[in-house]
């Protein structure tokens, strides 16, 4: 999923200043799931800014809503009705969520409530880390199912540097080292010489380095 | 010989084989190296010159190996993945070799986060094996890394690093296996303190018939003092300084230290000088070049050939 942090309140607040009228909008999925911008989080944001904007010695007007699915023009589609009795609205899903209704209601303020921060999985009740980068061009059949490009910090496809001290990676020692974790699992799944293979260089175009990507399957196009 | 490098040319006719380094200054400062490199002159067979080590801008190691190679000596020019993308290393490196550079080291370098830019993007487009992997193709099958031909190509000596004290230890002899496919011509290792653990690594580097296949120059780095000793082991990683280095440094006075640094580097020389596989040595002596000369003459590995 798609994981994501709250901002800080000073700054969104200092995104709604000008308004008296905003649209919260909080979305059901991976948002949802880390806790940053479902209805939960919706409600105590709202709460928080009203307070904030009483504190200075204003109301604000807020109407909460929360979508399906902020990145689906269908369900964006739904806040039709309540976006031109605001002056400004406010998303809690991540970056597509927003860019989402930037591109519907084009004559409307949209501000960012939470930091997008990446593609991951949780790790225990109220962690996540990172596992995929969207590279375009999966290698994880080749690596043990353990990802190189997000997991190592230098994205080394050929083994771990110099820096790999007793399973941890040498920039924190939180941090396991991803070529450790890959190796453990070669060797359990009796793979060990396939680490003697050399990657090639990537092509990064699959990537963001070949500018911004999409996905066209004429089979489902309208 | 595979190329024009002093290096190569000591390696093949059976030396061992001395380098050092030079770390550049941070300004714009040319006399900063020379002065370096002048205090070389004569002691070692090539100079490696750092790039941004430790993640630190500094001046570029092409720009300082160039005033090493006009004061006539041999600099080996050190490259890092973390800075550059492909394009960027291969257009250095056609010029660093029509400057007469010939002998390089390609590193993945230190991770940002360890320097003065830790809000720096980190390149990585390469890893140091498809680094090396590119050089070759360059040296070997005159062709960029894209595929396209180059109009006479850059015969660069090969260099890469491999550090025997890293994690998984297991791992260690194959990753040095890795580079060597790749093409590495020669190997400077990780600063040795630990002789055992080192005699260990060589020990399956010989096994598989590594060290006929690449010339391993054993990594060496005198401590100053007590204090350098117990950073290294606690700070730096994948270092390994056994306990009772540690001990030897503090057992005698601030003032004895540097001495004893430079008794335990030359004592390491010596014993690894007969160690099958060890084709020289490179002594990183850290903003303490004045010290190499006598670390080489006392370790018996002067005067050098000339070839």
């Amino acid at each position: 999923m798609i994981t994501a942090e709250r901002k800080p309140i000073d700054e969104i607040m200092e995104y709604i200043r000008p308004y008296g009228r905003i649209l919260l909008v909080g979305c059901n999925e991976c948002v949802t799931v880390c806790a940053a911008g479902g209805r939960k989080e919706v409600g105590l944001l709202s709460s928080a800014l009203q307070m904030g904007c009483m504190q200075e010695g204003k109301v604000l007007d807020v109407k909460e809503v929360t979508l399906e699915r902020q990145c689906d023009p269908e369900y964006v589609e739904e806040l039709a009705g309540t976006v031109n009795q605001v002056d400004a609205v406010l998303s809690m899903a991540c970056g597509c969520g927003v860019q989402e209704i930037a591109r519907r209601f084009k004559e409307k303020p949209v501000f960012p409530a939470v930091n997008t921060k990446f593609m991951g999985a949780s790790e225990r009740q109220g962690e996540w880390a990172e596992r995929c980068q969207g590279c375009g061009d999966c290698v994880l059949g080749l690596t043990g199912g353990i990802c190189p490009i997000a997991r190592c910090s230098k994205r080394l496809l050929n083994g771990p540097c110099g820096g790999s001290t007793r399973g941890k990676c040498e920039i924190n020692p939180e941090l396991d080292c991803a070529w450790q974790l890959i190796w453990d699992r070669l060797k359990a799944l009796g793979l060990e010489s396939r680490y003697e293979d050399i990657m090639p260089a990537k092509d990064w175009r699959s990537s963001r380095d070949g500018g911004p990507r999409r996905i066209i399957r004429e089979d489902l196009a309208s | 010989m595979k190329t024009e490098s002093a290096l190569e040319k000591i390696l093949a006719a059976g030396h061992l084989a001395v380098t050092s380094e030079c770390g550049p200054p941070r300004g714009a400062l040319p006399e900063k190296i020379s002065s370096k490199a002048e205090m070389l002159r004569g002691y070692v067979d090539a100079i490696n010159v750092t790039d941004n080590q430790t993640a630190v801008v500094r001046m570029s190691s092409f720009a300082a190996c160039l005033i090493i190679k006009q004061m006539g000596l041999n600099p080996i020019l050190q490259m890092v993945t973390r800075d550059r993308n492909r394009l960027a290393m291969q257009s250095d490196i056609l010029g660093a070799y029509s400057h007469g550079i010939n002998t390089m080291l390609c590193l993945s370098g230190d991770h940002p986060c360890f320097g003065d830019h830790p809000m720096a993007a980190n390149v990585y487009d390469l890893d140091s094996i498809q680094f090396i992997q590119m050089v070759r193709t360059m040296r070997e099958n005159g062709k960029f890394q894209g595929g396209d031909e180059i109009l006479n190509p850059p015969k660069m000596f090969i260099g890469a690093a491999a550090n025997p004290f890293a994690d998984p230890s297991e791992l260690r002899v194959a990753r040095l296996a890795k580079k060597v496919k790749a093409g590495a011509d020669f190997i400077q290792t990780q600063c040795i303190y630990n002789l055992e653990r080192f005699e260990k690594w060589m020990e399956g580097v010989r096994e598989r018939g590594l060290h006929e296949k690449v010339s391993i120059l054993a990594g060496v780095t005198p401590f100053k003092s007590a204090g350098m000793a117990k950073y290294m082991k606690n700070k730096v990683p994948g270092m390994d300084v056994p306990d009772e280095v540690i001990k030897r440094m503090s057992g005698v006075s601030k003032e004895e230290q540097p001495e004893e640094g430079i008794q335990i580097c030359v004592e390491t020389i010596q014993r690894l000088k007969k160690l099958e596989g060890v084709r020289g040595f490179h002594i990183m002596a850290i903003e303490w070049e004045e010290k190499v000369p006598e670390i080489v003459e006392r370790a018996g590995l002067y005067p050098r050939p000339q070839v």
